[in-house]
C-alpha cells in the first residue's frame, strides 16, 4: 500500500472530527461549551475542520462567571466575529441576581462551583440535548474513566457505575427525555498534544498563556493574580511576578506559574520538563482525592 | 510518531494496575503533585513502598474495594511512540467493560500470575481477545520475583499457554517474564533473569508494527453529515463528510452508494482547505461525487470493485451488556457506523462458557453472556465480515425502550 504521513496529531484530529460530526448527525440541539481556554479553542478549530465551508451545526456557549481574565473576553469576541457563528452567554451574575445561587464568602470564595448551576440553567432554557466540552482524560483520575459520550440525567449527574459501554468507534447518542449528553472529542489528547497541535495549526491564544508581568499574591502556596475578585486583606502581599497561566478558568481559582515562556516553543519545552500536572494549579481539585468525581456527579463539566 | 492503543487483561491480584503504574512511573509519566497525592494516600504495599495500583483506580468505589470496575484510560509517550492504555477490569462481572476497552485496542497484554500459571481467568481473557480479533498479544508472566525468577517455571507456563493459543487460533503471541512490583523487564531488562534474551515489555511495545495485520484493503466510508452551505458562492456545493473506515479512496475511483446501489465516481476529496488526491483509513474528509445522487447520513460509499456484504439476515457473535436479558420478541436498534436500523434477534444458535470455551444451546441471553445469534435488520447495512474488516464488521445493539447500549455484535456470516 502507498505510504502517507499520518502521525499521532493527525489521528487525534481525525478522531475528534469524527466525534463532532456524530454530534451533528445524532442530536437535535447541540452546543459547544467555550471557556476561552486552550482546550475549547482547539475544539473550535476542530469544528472548523469538521464543518467548513458549512456553518457549525451548533452555537458556542460561554458560561461567564464575571470573574474573567479580560484577555479571555477580548479573545472570545474577536474569535466569534471572525467565525461568524452564534454565541450564547450564560451569566453566573444573573443566577445570583435571581437568587438561585448564593455567592460564597471568605478568603477562598470562588464562583467556580456556581458555574454548574448556570450551565444547567442554560441547558434547560435552550433545550440543549448535547454539550461539547474540551475535557481530557489525562487531566484527572475520574475523567480517565469517563466515556466520550457521557450521558447525564436532568440534574446533570454523572453516574460512573451506569456508564454505557462505548465500543469501537460507534457512539450511542440516544437519550430519554430530560437527559442530555456531554461530549468530549479530545478525550484522548494530553496537555502536550493540545500544545503541539496549537503550534502546528498556528492557532492564536489569549495572551495570558504566555509569560507576562502581573501583580500576584500567594494563596495556599499558589500564585494568584491580584484582582478585585479575590477577597484580599492586609495579610496579602502584592508582588510583581513574571508568570503565565497553564489553564484558564475563573480568576479566583486559577493559579499562575512563574515562567519565562514567551513563545509557544518555550511553553512546549516547559511542559515537557514540568513535574507538576496542569490541574495541580487548580485549587478546586485540591479539596480531596475524589474532588472531581464528586463535582462531576453534581453536574460539573 | 504514531499511537499504539493497548489494553491490559488481568485482575488486580495479578498486578495489572501495578504494571500500568510501573509503566507510567518508570517512563517518568507521573507528575510531582500526583506523586504527592500517592504518598499521602493510605494505601501502601506491605513493605511500605507506594502502591502503584492507585494511580489507575479512579473511582471512590474502586479505591475502597481495591478493584477496577470500569475502564480507565491512561496516556504516556516515549521518544518513539504515544501510548493509550485501556486499563480494563478482569473480574467476570465486568466482562462488558473489558470488551469496551478491548474494542479499540491494537494489542492486548494478558497478565498471568507466575505462581498460578494459566487459570480460568486467563482462558476467559484470551477468549475475549480472540473474539475481538486483536492481532497482537503479549503474555506477561508476572510476579517472577515470587518464584525466584525461575526459568523452568516460566517455560512451563509458556508451553501451557501455547496450547491455549493454538486452540483459540491466536497468532503473534509474545511471552515476557516480568515483575511489575520490582520493575523487572517492564521498562529495563532485568538483571535477575539473565536467561531471558528477549526485549523488555516497553521496548516491545515501542517497536511492534500493528498496521500490517490490521489494515483491510476494502475501501469504505459511512456518511456522517452532508455539508451544504447553500450560500450564493457555494450554491451547488454538496460534500459528504465522514471518516474513512478502511482502505483508500482516490479521485476518479468508481464507487457504489449503499443501500441505493447507485454507481458513480469520486469527483473531489477535501480536507478543510486542502484538496487531496487520495484518502486513507482513519482520515476524516469530505467526498464529492461526479453525479448528483440521493445520499444522506447513514449511507455508505464503498469501492465498486470490492462490494460490501448484501444481506439483512446476519449471523453474528453477540456479547450481552445490559442487566435486562435479551428478549427475542422485542425489536431493537442496531447501530453500524452512522447507520441505525431496526433489528430483531431471530435465533440463539449457541452460547459459550467463557471459562471452559464449551459451546452449549440456550434460550436466554443475560449480562456478560457471549454467543452466536441470527439477526434480521429492517434496512440493508453496508457491512463486511468482522474477520475481513474489523472496522466495518462490528455494530452495537440499542434497546429503544431504555436507549442503553445492550449488545456488541461482530458479523460472522450472511444467510441469504
Amino acid at each position: 500500500m502507498s505510504t502517507y504521513n499520518f502521525d499521532y496529531l493527525d489521528e487525534l484530529e481525525a478522531e475528534a472530527i469524527h466525534i463532532l460530526r456524530e454530534v451533528a448527525g445524532q442530536f437535535e440541539k447541540p452546543a459547544l461549551l467555550f471557556s476561552g481556554g486552550k482546550d475549547s479553542i482547539t475544539l473550535v478549530r476542530l469544528a472548523e475542520k469538521a464543518f467548513r465551508p458549512g456553518k457549525f451545526p451548533f452555537p458556542l456557549v460561554h458560561i461567564d462567571t464575571g470573574h474573567n481574565f479580560e484577555e479571555t473576553i477580548v479573545y472570545r469576541d474577536k474569535m466569534v466575529e471572525r467565525l461568524g457563528e452564534k454565541l450564547i452567554v450564560g451569566l453566573v451574575q444573573d443566577s445570583i441576581n435571581e437568587g438561585k445561587v448564593t455567592e460564597q464568602t471568605g478568603k477562598n470564595a470562588s464562583r467556580n462551583a456556581l458555574q454548574t448551576f448556570t450551565l444547567l440553567d442554560v441547558i434547560e432554557k435552550n433545550q440543549f440535548d448535547a454539550c461539547i466540552g474540551g475535557a481530557r482524560r489525562d487531566e484527572e483520575k475520574a475523567r480517565a474513566k469517563e466515556r466520550i459520550f457521557s450521558v447525564r440525567d436532568e440534574f446533570g449527574t454523572w453516574d460512573p457505575k451506569r456508564q454505557r459501554p462505548e465500543l469501537w468507534n460507534i457512539f450511542n447518542g440516544k437519550i430519554n427525555k430530560g437527559e442530555n449528553v456531554r461530549i468530549f472529542p479530545i478525550s484522548n489528547w494530553t496537555e502536550l498534544d493540545v500544545w503541539n497541535y496549537i503550534r502546528r495549526e498556528n492557532i492564536e491564544l489569549p495572551s495570558i498563556y504566555f509569560s507576562h508581568q502581573r501583580d500576584c499574591i500567594t494563596r495556599n502556596g499558589q500564585l494568584m493574580a491580584a484582582s478585585p475578585f479575590l477577597n484580599m486583606d492586609n495579610d496579602d502581599v502584592v508582588v510583581k511576578k513574571t508568570v503565565r497561566f497553564r489553564t484558564v478558568g475563573d480568576m479566583s481559582c486559577t493559579a499562575a506559574v512563574e515562567s519565562h515562556a514567551f513563545h509557544i516553543d518555550d511553553v512546549i519545552a516547559e511542559i515537557s520538563d514540568s513535574k507538576i500536572s496542569e490541574r495541580g494549579a487548580r485549587l478546586d481539585d485540591k479539596v480531596s482525592e475524589a474532588a472531581m468525581e464528586d463535582r462531576k456527579k453534581g453536574g460539573y463539566f | 510518531m504514531n499511537i499504539l492503543k493497548f489494553f491490559t487483561a488481568g485482575s488486580v491480584d495479578d498486578g495489572k494496575s501495578t504494571l500500568i503504574g510501573r509503566l507510567l512511573y518508570d517512563t517518568n509519566s507521573i507528575l510531582l503533585d500526583q506523586l504527592e497525592a500517592l504518598q499521602t494516600s493510605n494505601r501502601k504495599n506491605d513493605d511500605g513502598t507506594i502502591d502503584l495500583a492507585i494511580l489507575t483506580d479512579g473511582l471512590r468505589a474502586e479505591r475502597e474495594q481495591g478493584i477496577t470496575i470500569d475502564v480507565a484510560y491512561k496516556y504516556f509517550q516515549t521518544d518513539k511512540r504515544k501510548f493509550i492504555i485501556a486499563d480494563t477490569p478482569g473480574h467476570i462481572q465486568y466482562t462488558r467493560n473489558m470488551i469496551t476497552g478491548a474494542s479499540t485496542a491494537n494489542l492486548a497484554i494478558i497478565l498471568v500470575d507466575a505462581r498460578n500459571g494459566v487459570v480460568e481467568q486467563t482462558i476467559r481473557h484470551s477468549y475475549l481477545v480472540s473474539l475481538l480479533e486483536i492481532k497482537h498479544i503479549v503474555v506477561c508472566i508476572n510476579k517472577m520475583d515470587m518464584i525466584d525468577y525461575n526459568e523452568n517455571k516460566f517455560n512451563e507456563i509458556v508451553e501451557k499457554y501455547k496450547k491455549l493459543a493454538e486452540k483459540l487460533q491466536l497468532k503473534n503471541v509474545q511471552y515476557i517474564p516480568i515483575s511489575a512490583l520490582k520493575g523487572d523487564n517492564v521498562v529495563q531488562n532485568s538483571l535477575n533473569m539473565s536467561w531471558y534474551k528477549g526485549e523488555s515489555l516497553l521496548n516491545f511495545l515501542e517497536e511492534v508494527n500493528t498496521e500490517n495485520l490490521e489494515q483491510s484493503p476494502l475501501a469504505r466510508m459511512s456518511v456522517q453529515w452532508v455539508i451544504r452551505p447553500q450560500t450564493e458562492k457555494l450554491h451547488d456545493y454538496r460534500g459528504y463528510a465522514g471518516r474513512i473506515q478502511s482502505g483508500t479512496f482516490k479521485v476518479n475511483d468508481e464507487i457504489m452508494v449503499v443501500p441505493s446501489g447507485v454507481r458513480t465516481k469520486i469527483d473531489k476529496i477535501e480536507f478543510f482547505d486542502a484538496q487531496l488526491q487520495e484518502a486513507h483509513a482513519g482520515q476524516s474528509v469530505i467526498i464529492h461525487l461526479k453525479d448528483n445522487v440521493d445520499m444522506s447520513r447513514g449511507d455508505s460509499i464503498v469501492n465498486a470493485s470490492n462490494l460490501t456484504v448484501d444481506s439483512k439476515l446476519i449471523e453474528a457473535d453477540l456479547c450481552w451488556m445490559d442487566n435486562k436479558p435479551l428478549d427475542t420478541s422485542v425489536t431493537y436498534l442496531i447501530q453500524h457506523n452512522s447507520k441505525t436500523a431496526r433489528c430483531k434477534i431471530n435465533e440463539i444458535l449457541h452460547k459459550v462458557d467463557i471459562n471452559t470455551l464449551d459451546k452449549f444451546s440456550a434460550d436466554n441471553f443475560s449480562l456478560n453472556d457471549i454467543g452466536r445469534v441470527i439477526l434480521k435488520t429492517a434496512d440493508l447495512l453496508a457491512f463486511d465480515l468482522y474477520n475481513d474488516n474489523r472496522a466495518n464488521g462490528s455494530a452495537i445493539l440499542i434497546d429503544s425502550r431504555s436507549n442503553l447500549t445492550v449488545g456488541a455484535l461482530m458479523f460472522r456470516a450472511t444467510l441469504d
